[in-house]
């Protein structure tokens, strides 16, 4: 039950990630970190097998920096999308495929449009205004298909982003420990301070 | 025994291998490079090829190279070779990011340099590293600056500040005279081009500078700012050169006898 969503704006985009580490039906940790900086303004967020997921999500990490540096430019967002799908894609036809659920968000250094792509272990790759990973996707999607606009500033996606927790907490029957939210802008990533103290009660 | 080839590079006639002279040697023609460590930054300074006419310089690799974010490699020699060496040293720094989530030393990237630079002198098909390289930056959390040096046999060695390439042994003694410990920024940045403008003729335009300092990225000082601190040294040389002579102006000194110079003046 682990919570991945994704939401894009004006010249942003939202990534959360719920913040348990669970294993079986305990809970681990309650403030997990599921996403890594690819870098400088790329972000992305993982869920699936434990081990799998930090293990593929760092290898991708450190071939994004290793390109970063043999080339003195980072690759764009879209260009990490493909190329990890390639990875995923030549990982499903080996003997132990990674079972790692992706969504990728960053802001194109040179046209400063922000972007969000959603794979999944099978190596589909879509690229979305806004996107949910798991359990969550039934609970979200009809929320942002009402409330999303590709034109939405920061605060707006906030608020949208705040229906859509709130629903989850509502809903699902495991208590997934909050979000962690951080931001993609032109100007980097930052992490968001996010409350998620309010109790949401079931009708 | 050494008739016409050297034959087995892993063989050392009177304690030489042959392979790592000529290494050397490739080094010796390379251009100039020099590193200076100051109070909180580090300095390296390149002497640059003047570019024909013809060429693209906004696009001509550089002979500074980042190998991390707080890793920095100037070299002198062979610089298709270089690209190579670059390239498994930052290789391995992600590796080391991968495998152990930190960041590689300063010593530990230049031990692995020279550690490559060690097998390509002992194995067979292969020739060494026409390149030495000067090292620099920053430990992870920690602000003391670092200065290596490699060289193609494979040895590294820890400096305040050194020079190799064309005319090395010219610009080292320069540095033994004139480096101080715990130097600002403009002293060291000053000494660094002071000490290439010795073997570089043709000025700020041939000449390239990059400054490391705690926790930031690398600054490649700009051409407007080298031509400022040129401008500013050769000032000062000739200044200098006007005391020397003023000193021995006649009527100014205490000398005896006057210089034949004067007379035809009086």
């Amino acid at each position: 039950m682990e919570v991945l969503l994704g939401i894009t704006g004006k010249d942003f985009t939202i990534i959360a990630a719920s913040q348990a580490a669970m294993r079986g039906a305990t809970i681990l940790k309650a403030s997990d970190d599921k996403t890594r900086a690819l870098n400088q303004h790329t972000l992305m967020a993982f869920s699936g097998e434990a081990g799998d997921t930090i293990q593929f999500a760092e290898y991708i990490q450190a071939n994004a920096q290793l390109y970063s540096m043999r080339n003195n430019i980072d690759l764009s967002p879209s260009a990490i999308a493909h190329f990890v799908r390639g990875e995923l894609a030549s990982s499903l036809r080996s003997r132990k495929p990674y079972n790692v659920n992706l969504l990728l968000g960053g802001v194109d250094p040179i046209t400063d449009k922000p972007s969000l792509y959603w794979l999944d272990y099978l190596a589909s790759l879509a690229p979305v205004p806004y996107a949910a990973h798991g359990y969550a996707q039934y609970y979200c999607l009809s929320i942002l298909d009402k409330h999303h606009h590709p034109d939405i500033n920061f605060e707006q996606g906030l608020k949208i982003l705040r229906m859509c927790t709130d629903e989850l907490k509502r809903r699902l029957p495991i208590d997934f420990k909050g979000m962690l939210v951080k931001v993609i802008t032109k100007d980097g990533i930052r992490e968001v301070d996010y409350n998620d103290d309010a109790r949401v009660v079931c009708p | 025994m050494a008739s016409g080839y050297d034959r087995a590079l892993s063989g050392y006639p009177d304690g030489h291998v042959f392979q790592v002279e000529y290494a050397l040697e490739a080094v010796k023609r390379g251009t100039c490079a020099v590193g200076v460590k100051g109070k909180d930054i580090v300095v390296l300074g390149c002497e640059k090829r003047s570019a024909m006419k013809l060429q693209d310089t906004r696009i001509t690799p550089s002979k500074i190279g980042l190998v991390d974010t707080h890793v920095c490699l100037a070299f002198a020699g062979l610089n298709a070779d270089a690209r190579i060496l670059i390239d498994k040293a930052r290789l391995e720094a992600q590796s080391h990011r991968l495998t152990v989530e930190d960041p590689v030393t300063i010593e530990y990237i230049t031990k692995y340099v020279a550690g490559v630079q060690q097998r390509y002198t002992q194995s067979g098909g292969v020739r060494p590293f026409g390149i030495s390289t000067l090292i620099v930056g920053f430990d992870p959390n920690d602000k003391t600056p670092r200065l290596y040096q490699t060289e193609p046999s494979g040895i590294y060695s820890a400096w305040k500040a050194n020079a190799i390439g064309r005319s090395s042994k010219t610009v080292r003694e320069f540095l033994e005279r004139n480096h101080k410990d715990d130097m600002d920024r403009e002293a060291t940045l000053k000494l660094t081009i002071k000490s290439l403008l010795e073997v570089v003729q043709t000025g700020a335009k041939n000449i390239e500078i990059a400054i490391m300092a705690p926790g930031k990225p690398l600054e490649m000082l700009p051409v407007e700012d080298i031509e400022a601190y040129v401008k500013n040294i050769e000032q000062e040389k000739v200044e200098e050169a006007a005391k020397k002579k003023t000193g021995r102006t006649p009527g100014t000194g205490n000398a005896a006898i006057l210089t034949r110079g004067s007379d035809s003046t009086a």
